[in-house]
Formats: structure tokens, sequence, C-alpha cells
């Protein structure tokens, strides 16, 4: 319980900036209206770092991590991963370098093909790729899913049909490391497990980081997973960052009211927590009218005037500690930002 | 809201004040499915009671029987190839004794259920206005006019924005909390005496996890109903709860009131279901308590007991006889173990359960290849 991972906070700090996203735009097309679904998200990744993504539905934070592997283009913006902006890149050189950056999905007995056997599946980034005889691809496939808590006898003539969801997310896994890539971006990777079963994975996903070195941005809804497996978190509320600071920092000293609302909401197992519990009201607003100034004012507690006039930017309020509000909650804000009522919501829904 | 019901009903329900003993009682409740492979005995002899207003939290990994005991209380199993025994009593009615058409009387208006996935339980081409006074008009007689305007108010009193529009809408047009809130409209609209929630916040954001629990809550003290409420994860049911039934492969492992079964857990794998979830106020990056491997093939169950090949601490009289559903001391506190914990620690050694324990093939294909 007490066990701390191997990896050293303080050492990540110098490390090279292994991706660099600076001002990413993403818009959709919604009949004649354009959505934005990421406005301007600028962030660093360091090598060997994992950075948590976190918001609710809506908040843009797969589309942001769609676009790091350019599944999804970005309409303007630079997603630059070891140098190379991968925004301006396609074909072939782009389908080559992205053998460095994979991806895992949410739902894992759907991004695996019901047809083909686990060994195949597995194998098949390397078969792409024209990687390795077929006796090696096979030695890498047998390793992997031992790697991954799979038995690769008793599962590799087998079919995704055959596996739990859990067992489905540690194939997918297999499968992502193959290409023996650098940077992992994992969406939503726990989020329809059992609690016992998430467990499992986020301790798996710690130790494969370690013993493959891998760079990861970890995106979920759940403070409390994303804390755990995370040096880093970056909240993201309607296509805009919020608070990025140090997984701990974060815990220990929220300064936007958005973050300090995700931290209530988590259920404690224990039925002495006082629940400090200010459930959010009210539903995300509509991206495709998002509110003046400060996007968060409609579900703020502490939203005062200047809020609805004036964006609040991304400003350094700690070392490492960055937050985009004008009132930022902490030990000052009682004299800062008396809680006003909570305006009546009537936040739009989509 | 508060009509009582009219109509042509045949079955005379208690009412709160006359009602002695429990709501409900649940006594040896086996449900077993006919497959090809065999029969699988997914509820193997389930007994408990609810009482007028409390709330039951029932918590088990997928595949403990949590969802088919939930099923088997309302009745909704599928008619072929389920082999059933046990009762179910509700408000002096024997569930199991009815037959569909009189359980219909029951469904909606005096016992309803909540389900994890509102999309495919909402009728998708059907207004949400429509769908809510369907029940008001079954159940209480209203007429269509007086069920529209019911229903407007069943939305506004599940915290659905301007509710005179959104009666007009269908569930796509929705988000996934807001159906959520729409069928806990449905639920509700007839002012049911017990709910059934299956994994009702499952797929939800946290934040809306928190609303929906907190509106269910807020709803329950209002109209006095007691809740049965289905999860897999402890932490829902911590702050909300009266009571919680913690299940394990087909049976119950352990029974108590919230606070004794924190505070005095005596079954290790319901420790080892709350050292699993990740504490926001433990330091970032330590080593979750994960569970090893997963539950048992419920055609061919481990002899003794069932969680003894993944429990750090299992004997072998573990593995030879199963232990009983018995109490020490406090006559609430049930649990099923042969070296209960004391003060929460084991008073035998454990030995340590590979964390990463080579994963057999599912059970649902392998059979008994579990080793």
């Amino acid at each position: 319980m007490t066990e701390t991972s191997t990896t050293d906070a303080t050492t990540n700090q110098g490390g090279e900036v292994v991706l660099d996203v600076k001002n990413l735009v993403v818009e959709f097309k919604s009949g004649r209206q354009r959505v934005q679904a990421v406005s301007g998200v600028t962030f660093q990744v360091r090598q060997g770092e994992t950075l948590g993504l976190v918001g609710e539905s809506g908040c843009g934070k797969s589309t942001t991590g769609r676009t790091l592997v350019q599944v999804q283009a970005a309409t303007s913006g630079a997603v630059i991963y070891q140098g190379t902006d991968l925004t301006g890149m396609k074909g072939r050189a782009l389908r080559e370098l992205r053998t460095k950056i994979q991806m895992i999905f949410q739902d894992p007995i759907s991004s695996l093909n019901p047809r083909r056997r686990i060994k195949d599946i597995v194998a098949e980034p390397l078969v792409i790729w024209k990687r390795g005889t077929k006796e090696e691809r096979a030695t890498k496939v047998r390793a992997m899913l031992e790697a991954v808590g799979i038995d690769p006898d008793a599962a590799g003539d087998r079919r995704p049909g055959e596996f739990s969801g859990g067992q489905c997310q540690r194939i997918s896994i297999a499968r992502a490391l193959m290409a023996d890539p650098d940077l992992l971006i994992c969406d939503e990777p726990v989020s329809a497990l059992d609690v016992s079963v998430q467990a499992q994975i986020l301790n798996l996903l710690a130790d494969l980081k370690d013993r493959f070195q891998l760079t990861m941005v970890f995106i979920a809804h759940d403070l409390a997973v994303v804390k755990n497996v995370s040096d880093r978190v970056a909240v993201m509320y309607l296509g805009k960052l919020v608070e990025v600071a140090g997984s701990d920092e974060l815990y220990r000293a929220a300064a936007h009211p958005y973050t300090e609302a995700l931290l209530a909401s988590i259920p404690e197992p224990d039925p002495d927590h006082a629940s400090s519990h200010k459930a959010l009201t009210g539903e995300l607003p509509s991206p495709l009218n998002p509110p003046s100034g400060c996007r968060f004012r409609t579900r703020c507690p502490y939203a005062q005037a200047r809020c609805a006039e004036e964006e609040p930017l991304l400003r350094e309020v700690a070392p490492g500690h960055q937050v985009a509000c004008h009132f930022p909650v902490g030990p000052a804000k009682d004299q800062v930002a008396p809680p006003a009522a909570m305006a009546a919501t009537d936040a739009p829904t989509a | 809201m508060k009509a009582r019901r009219s109509g042509g009903r045949t079955l005379e329900f208690k009412d709160a004040g006359t009602q002695v003993g429990p709501l409900l009682v649940v006594d040896d409740v086996h449900t077993s499915f006919r497959t090809a492979r065999g029969t699988v005995r997914a509820v193997d002899g389930v007994s408990f009671d609810v009482h007028e207003g409390k709330t039951l939290g029932i918590v088990g990994e997928s595949g403990s029987g949590k969802t088919v005991l939930a099923r088997s209380i309302m009745g909704l199993l599928p008619p072929r190839d389920v082999i059933r025994s046990g009762t179910v009593r509700f408000a002096g009615h024997e569930l199991t004794a009815m037959d569909d058409k009189d359980l219909r009387q029951v469904w909606g208006a005096e016992l309803s259920m909540i389900f994890q996935d509102p999309m495919t339980a909402l009728n998708p081409v059907k207004r949400i206005g429509v769908q809510i006074a369907e029940s008001l008009i079954l159940h209480l007689g209203m007429d269509k006019k007086e069920a529209g305007s019911t229903a407007v108010e069943l939305l506004r009193s599940v915290g659905i924005p301007s509710p005179e529009d959104r009666v007009k809408w269908y569930p796509f047009q929705l988000s996934g909390g807001m159906r959520q809130r729409v069928m806990i409209a449905i639920a509700l609209a007839c002012a049911p005496r017990l709910v059934l929630a299956d994994e009702p916040t499952t797929g939800l954001d946290v934040t809306v996890q928190a609303q929906i629990l907190d509106l269910l809550a807020e709803l329950q003290r209002e109209r006095h109903m007691a809740v049965i409420l289905v999860t897999h994860d402890l932490g829902v049911v911590a702050s909300r709860a009266d009571d919680i039934i913690v299940m394990y492969a087909g049976r119950v492992v352990e029974r108590a009131p919230t606070h004794t079964l924190f505070h005095d857990t005596k079954m290790p794998y319901t420790r080892a279901l709350m050292d699993s979830i990740p504490r926001l106020a433990d330091p970032s990056g330590v080593r979750l308590n994960a569970i090893a491997g997963r539950p048992p093939d419920l055609i061919n169950p481990p002899d003794g007991c069932r969680f003894a090949p993944r429990c750090p601490y299992a004997q072998d009289k573990c593995r030879e006889s199963e232990p009983p559903l018995r109490t020490v001391g406090s006559a609430d506190h049930l649990f099923a173990c042969w070296f209960p914990l004391v003060d929460g620690e084991s008073t035998v050694p454990p030995v340590p359960v590979s964390l990463s324990a080579p994963v057999a093939p599912g059970p649902q294909s392998s059979g008994a290849s579990d080793a």
C-alpha cells in the first residue's frame, strides 16, 4: 500500500520534451455552424512522464488524445513529437512515425477484431511493417502476452469474444506495445472495468511503463484514477485547460473551482468521510455557444461579474502549477470571492 | 402526485402504516441457467430482507450474480432455460408465485427498477414524456392530459431544466446523465415503495454520478421509499446505504450495517474490494492492492470457500470445506469465512498470491480449465 512507484517525479522535470502541443484547436462542422471541441490547448510531456488529462464527457479530452496520434486532424496549432510537427505530415511518413505513438481505447472488446485470433491481433503491427520473420514475430507475441499477464499457450488461438473486458484490455495493451512505442496514449482505459479489474490494469500500466521506459498521456474522467497513475495532471473544461499541476499538488492545493468540484465528486470508500461534497450542478454548456469570459462561470459557485467579461488565461500560481481563474480558490478565497449563491442553472444541454 | 392508486386493481397492498416486518423478504433464492456447457448457478442461495424506507447496497464484481439477483427479485428472468427456487415476498405478496399478469400490476406501481444503460432501457422512438405518462395512465388511471402534466412535474423533480419542452424530446437528444434522470422519473412516477437500481451510475462521469446518487437519495427521503443499490464500487454505497451485502460467485459472503462493514470487516474479499479503489489521499504512484485473478466459473465453482483461490490468507481448510454464513458477536453482521479478519487484520499469515496471476481464458468458453 505504501510502496511507491520507482519513477521519481523530480527527475521528470529535467527530462527532454517528447511531446509539445501548441495552441491546439480542433473544429467540427455541425450543420452550418462550427463547433470547437478543443479551443487552444498547450502542454508539454517530458520523457518518462505520465501526464493525466481529466474532465467530463464532452470537454474535448478524447479529441485532444486522438489529435496526438493524428487520427483526428487539428484545425490549427501544432503537435510536435520529438521535434517533428505531426499536423503537417501525411501518408507513409506519418504512419511510420505513428508506430512510436500508440493508443489504447476505452472499450477493449470493440477495439479487437472479433473474428481474428489473439496471436494474429497482437502480431498485426509487425506484419503491417514487415518487421522480423514469422518466427521472430511469434516469439515477440508470446513475450508481450506474458508481459501483460495473458497465458500465450491458452489464449493465442482464441478469439476476443472468449475473454472478459479486463483480459481484452490486456490484449489491447500487448498489441500497442508490439511496435516498441515511446509514447502511449490511454483514452479512458479503465472506465468500463470493475474496480477490482481496474486496479489490476492500473498496476500493469505502471509496471509496463517502467519496463519499456514509456511516456504516457492518460485520459480519464475520474480524478482518483488519474492521480494514481500520473506525475502531472491537466484539467480540461469545455475545450480549454483550466489547471495544470503535479498530481499531489493538485490534490493538496487545487486552485480552480472546477478542479475542486471534480475532487469533491469522487465517492470515498469510507462511510465516515465527511462529504464536503459540493456536487457540481448542471451540465457542460453547449460548445456551440460557450459562455463569455470564463467558460466555467455558469456552474461556478464563486463567479463574479469579471468572470463573464474577461477570459482568464492560464498563469502560474506556484512553480509548475498553472491555473486559468480570476479568483483561484485556496487559502485566500474567502477574502477574494465569497461564495455567491449558486446561480439558477439553466445550462443548455447539447 | 400523492394520489394513491385507483383503477381496476385486483391486488391489495398493505400500506406503510399497517405493514409489519420487512417490506421485502428474499428467502434462499437460487437462479440457474441451462447452457450448452452445463448449468450456471448464477445465484446460489441468497437470503435477506429490506425494511421500508431503507437502502440496501449489493456489491460484487462482474459475474458475482448481483444483477441476476436483482432480476430474480423483480421476476424479470428469461422464460426458458432458467431453474429457480426460493421465495421473494414483497409487502405481503409472494412475487415468486405470481404470473406475469399479476406482476405487471406490481412493476412500476409498487416495485420498479432503474437499469444501468438508459439508452437501451428507454424506447428510442418514443418521446420521453409519453414514456413517463405510460405508467401513470396504466397504474394510476390518469387521463392523457393529466398524465402529460404530471410527466412535466416529474421531469422537474429530477432536475431536468425546462421540462415543458423536454417532454417532447427523444432519448437520443439527451446526454447520458439526463437520460438516467428520465429513467428515474419513470421508475418513480407511480410512487413505488421499493426501487431496484442496478449500477445506475456506471458509465457516467463522476460529477454526474454524484448528482444522480444525490437525487435518488433526496427523492427517497421525500417519498420514504426503500432502495436496493446494486454496484461494483464500494465507494458508491459507503455513504448511501444503511446495510451492505457483498456477493461473490453467487453467494452472500458478508452482510452488515454499512458502518460495521467498513470498520469491522470480517471477510478478506470485502477488504480486498475496498483496497482496490484508488484513493485521492494516497500519493500519486502508489501501487494499488488489486485482487489477483478473477471470479470462478459458476458451472464448476471451486470446492470449499469460493474465494480461496484468490485469497491471500487461504488455508487447507478453506479449500476443503465451505464456510457457512455465520455471526460472531453482533447478530446483524454475517460473514462466510473460516479465518475472519480481527480488527482488520488476518489471524493467519498471508501467502503471496501473484498479482499478475496467469490468466486463463474466460470461463464462458473454456470449461473447467481454470487452474
